[in-house]
């Protein structure tokens, strides 16, 4: 008769375990399918000077993160002292890919607008926003209309991407970097990587 | 009653109970459980016809078009891979844009168009509902990236 | 510097809470008054810098303190100064804050209207409450300071989320978490009294009053929720059985069932090992929905961002609260079976009845709300379990829950004859069903669920005049009046929020059956007919807000050339975040409420209309005030202030000996 009063702790105790497993699969935690296999190619026009373009494979031979921004996210802001820091401490070079600069802010209404005066927006917005936070990028470019971004499967902003010097996904981070997970998860990852590479 | 076979009584109706109330958890999950798919699983003919499902991802840029009536939309959900056809009648949500994120909710019509009855839109600026994350990832995982 | 102030309050309030949680309890095993009468001043104490804290986050939302980052990312100068107010509990930090201040909040008040208790009861449900109290301050000081700066501070703030700016928000969350964390309170009193061994009608007197009045909170902020729902989101429905909704439906279903089971022990000393564990359970379950919302596990259009370490966090806590209480319950539970026997037939097997089918309830809504995320986990597809789910497994359930609480009072306690109970109800009760059937064929929807909701309806309001009746006539020869003032508040309680049911079942049952609505493309001067109203599009307008810019439509409503009301829905652009919202507009009516939504603009210059009737929707909010006012009733039984005074005078006996 005693046993009776121990099953709702039972009953807890499988909801609970149930409940941390449903932890781990977290949304934002789901691994990219992308994760070891080619990054997808592209050239794009570079932010400092549209004129010039940059492409996947100038990277060949380097371990490299790509940081998926815009001036419009939030949580960028949240993580960009942490990549200021990291190019100070010169540790491991940053590209960014300024991600649909002008149609995913919410504010602006881009339908309409000629591509050549989104580019001269998407301009002068990243560039005002990195001269008054720091620029921690080795360079950035611009993914007017988010293609890039949607071959690399991202789906919210920021995310970033470790890549390797034969130009594979090697890690994908999800959402803003905080210093705790760049110290534990992505630099230890990048040493890793170097060795194997 | 003697007490015995009134504690009997008891633990028989809380026992039927149970019975009952589980045989209708299960009854209703049986029919009311709408399954996921994603725009590459409808495509190949895995969505069931004839049941309400849901679909997800983004909302093809350049595919929304209004009926005359004004009331009957119609767009197409991608997953980057595969398109489908979605007409709904009704109002769309605040945040249902072109080339943002969208699960919708109704039946596949025998023409392959998906009848909405619901559409929900992507809540946040910076975050897609994670279903159509989701198809996205989905379609990724599939090898299937195409260039749009 | 108030920030600071503000954080370091809260690492005060921490260390009280840890007095407070280990020393009364120390106190109370070891039979020490002196350290058991720390509780007292921790728990006030705690509650000061709890508050001093909140005031401070207040402040820097009312001065647009944007060097704090959760400022900067839920409030703008341009928000009113309203939801700037509100918008300390808009999102994950605040809100944390917010349990955090309501659970002091009740400690206070325990130890304000505890002195009738005995000392080593009160210290241990004061060290309980401190218990809780440790496990929510170290969550918010570990994983989620809302006092975290953002330097250098922003410019501008990012505005509170658009649909949290209204007036139902200003009082949903507050009332919400008086509710769930109320029922900290029966926790605490249940855990003491495992603690104790003592756990009789004295303790069941205690708990009732705390209970129902948390469970008053609770039905007052769901109701407030729902009604938010119902106009904010723009298309007239009222519940949704959205995971973060369940969340606060679950407690309340368990918390129905503990009053009632309270009532039970305190009067018959029967159902005490159940009657702590449904205390345990909607505790609990409060704390599972805390976990479901804040922990972003299951996908809500509430959710806040999604953090697992935060998950954890919550996770670890519950599994501590929860698992120990549970283990507790284990093993003193076995000594408290027994108590007052009772019949087959009998007041007390009506009691038990509900309660099981309240509980099966609850779990079934819990089953509904987790089985997505175990489908998902068991890798067996991603789905949605919506509404026709709940609705198919909800109504048979709650069917019998209806008839026997209208039955159960004709009952006597302890054992009766069913010959002469039927006898008495029969009448009313094929009354209600003819009544039910023949209405639901004069409004023209003659389906079998507008049959039952209607025929139980009436037997609920046919039942519960019959009680009156009867009530009334107890003491024949009495002066109407004196005899009104005769019946004791607890019974009046009861009878309002049991007819507050009824009128709530109207209200779904008819709103759910003849609403209509019409989704179609206006043009200026075009009209549009909906169930006998006209509606005349007069054009939109530019208008703007403090902290947003509408396009504002005109519409005049009218019924056969009479006219009713001028209505204005708005489509909102919020500018901060560029979201765009949907503001509807209605005319409330006893009868029914005349609802309009502005959708979008068509490249014509049209615009697409939502417009929508809805039948005795008011009937659903005016149920729910009258079981909370049921409630209100009950708790301010004489009965409970006279327990106060009589043993006032014994507490300070004892104190003087």
């Amino acid at each position: 008769m005693k046993a009776k009063f121990l099953v709702p702790l039972f009953l807890f105790l499988g909801l609970a375990g149930f409940l941390a497993f449903g932890l781990t699969l977290n949304p934002r935690e789901v691994p990219s399918p992308l994760i070891d296999k080619p990054a997808p190619a592209f050239t794009l026009a570079r932010v400092d000077d549209p004129a010039q373009q940059f492409s996947l494979a100038d990277m060949r031979g380097k371990v490299w993160l790509l940081n998926v921004w815009a001036s419009w996210c939030v949580a960028c802001r949240q993580e960009h002292p942490v990549l200021v820091d990291l190019a100070h401490r010169n540790l491991v070079p940053v590209v960014g890919l300024n991600y649909k600069e002008v149609r995913g802010d919410g504010q602006l209404d881009a339908r309409g607008m000629a591509l050549d005066a989104e580019t001269g927006l998407a301009v002068e917005r990243a560039r005002r926003w990195l001269g008054e936070h720091g620029n921690p990028y080795m360079l950035s470019v611009l993914d007017i209309d988010g293609r890039v971004g949607i071959d690399f499967g991202v789906y919210g902003v920021p995310e970033t991407f470790l890549i390797d010097g034969n130009g594979k996904i090697r890690y994908k981070h999800i959402g803003p970097i905080t210093p705790e997970n760049l110290q534990q998860v992505i630099l230890p990852k990048v040493e890793e990587v170097r060795r194997a590479g | 009653m003697k007490p015995r076979s009134k504690r009997l009584v008891l633990v028989g109706v809380g026992v039927a109970l149970l019975v009952g109330a589980v045989a209708l958890v299960l009854n209703a999950f049986q029919q009311n459980l709408v399954f996921f798919h994603t725009p590459t699983e409808v495509a190949a003919g895995k969505a069931p016809t004839g049941r309400t499902f849901r679909i997800g991802g983004l909302v093809e840029v350049g595919s929304v078009q209004r009926e005359p009536d004004g009331v009957t939309v119609r767009f197409a959900v991608t997953d980057t891979a595969k398109t489908i056809p979605v007409s709904y009648q009704g109002t769309l949500p605040d945040l249902f844009k072109e080339g943002k994120g969208a699960v919708v909710q109704g039946r596949l019509e025998a023409d392959g168009t998906f009848r909405a009855s619901e559409v929900l839109a992507k809540h946040d600026e910076n975050y897609m509902p994670p279903e159509a994350a989701h198809a996205v990832e989905q379609a990724h995982k599939a090898g299937a990236t195409v260039k749009p | 510097m108030i920030p600071e102030l503000g954080h370091f309050s809260l690492v005060l309030a921490f260390v009280l809470s840890l007095v407070q949680a280990v020393v009364p309890l120390v106190g109370a095993s070891r039979n020490r008054a002196a350290l058991m009468a720390v509780g007292r001043p921790a728990a006030q104490g705690q509650f000061f810098f709890v508050a001093f804290s909140f005031a401070c986050l207040t402040w820097a939302f009312i001065t647009s303190d944007f060097s704090v980052e959760y400022v900067a990312l839920h409030s703008n100068t341009a928000t009113p100064l309203y939801y700037r107010i509100t918008g300390v509990w808009g999102s994950h930090e605040g809100s944390l804050l917010l349990w955090a201040l309501v659970l002091a909040l009740w400690t206070v008040a325990v130890t304000v209207f505890s002195r009738h208790l005995p000392d080593v009861f009160l210290a241990r449900v004061l060290g309980v409450l401190g218990c809780i109290s440790v496990g929510f301050l170290a969550f918010l000081l570990v994983t989620s300071n809302p006092f975290e700066r953002l330097l250098p501070g922003a410019p501008e703030g990012r505005d509170l989320n658009p649909l949290l700016q209204d007036p139902g928000m200003i009082i949903h969350p507050p009332l919400l978490y008086m509710g769930y964390v109320g029922f900290s309170v029966a926790f605490a009193f249940a855990i003491a009294a495992l603690l104790s061994g003592r756990m009789d009608a004295a303790w069941a007197r205690w708990s009732r009053p705390w209970t129902t009045v948390a469970w008053v909170f609770l039905t007052a902020g769901i109701t407030v929720g729902s009604g938010w729902a119902y106009y904010e989101l723009g298309w007239g429905g009222w519940w949704f059985w959205d995971p973060v909704e369940n969340a606060s439906f679950m407690p309340w279903l368990l918390g129905t069932a503990l009053i009632h089971s309270l009532a039970v022990t305190e009067k018959r000393g029967a159902f005490r090992s159940w009657t702590v564990l449904l205390a345990i359970g909607a505790f609990s379950l409060s704390l599972l929905g805390t976990f479901l919302v804040r922990s972003g596990v299951i996908t809500s259009v509430h959710a806040f961002a999604t953090d697992p370490k935060r998950g954890l966090f919550i996770l670890f806590l519950l599994v501590v609260v929860i698992g120990v209480s549970l283990l507790l319950y284990a093993w003193r539970a076995p000594r408290l079976s027994g108590g007052g026997s009772f019949a087959f037939v009998s007041r007390e097997t009506a009691l038990l009845g509900n309660n099981v089918l309240l509980s099966v309830a609850s779990a079934s809504v819990l089953l509904g709300t987790l089985y997505p995320l175990f489908l998902d986990a068991l890798g067996m597809g991603k789905i949605s379990v919506g509404p026709p789910y709940f609705e198919a497994v909800f109504v048979p359930l709650m069917t019998p829950v209806v008839v026997l609480m209208m039955f159960g009072p004709f009952l006597r306690w302890k054992g009766d004859t069913l010959g002469p109970v039927l006898r008495r109800v029969a009448p009313a009760f094929v009354a209600s069903i003819a009544i039910g059937v023949g209405a639901a064929f004069a409004i023209g929807h003659a389906t079998p669920r507008t049959m039952l909701g209607l025929a139980l309806a009436a037997w609920v309001v046919l039942a519960s005049a019959q009680q009156l009746v009867a009530r009334l006539g107890e003491r024949p020869g009495a002066a109407s009046a004196a005899r009104l003032r005769g019946i004791p508040s607890a019974w009046w309680g009861m009878w309002l929020a049991h007819l507050g049911i009824g009128i709530f079942i109207i209200g779904v049952t008819l709103v759910g059956s003849l609403n209509q609505s019409l989704d179609v493309k206006m043009r200026e001067g075009q009209r549009a007919e909906l169930a006998g109203y006209s509606f005349v599009f007069r054009g939109v307008q530019d208008a703007a807000g403090p902290n947003f810019d509408a396009s504002r439509a005109t519409l005049d409503v009218s019924r056969s050339g009479v006219a009713i009301a001028t209505l204005h829905p708005e489509k909102r652009l919020y500018r901060a975040q560029g979201m765009p919202m949907t503001e509807a507009d209605l005319d409330i009516g006893p009868f029914r409420d005349v609802y309009v939504s502005l959708g979008e603009q068509l490249p014509d210059g049209s615009w697409i209309v939502s417009l929508y009737y809805k039948p005795f929707i008011s009937w659903i909010w005016l149920g729910c005030a009258l079981m909370a006012l049921g409630g209100i009733f009950a708790a301010s039984d004489r009965r409970y202030r006279k327990l106060a005074e009589r043993s006032a005078p014994a507490a300070a006996a004892r104190q003087a000996a």
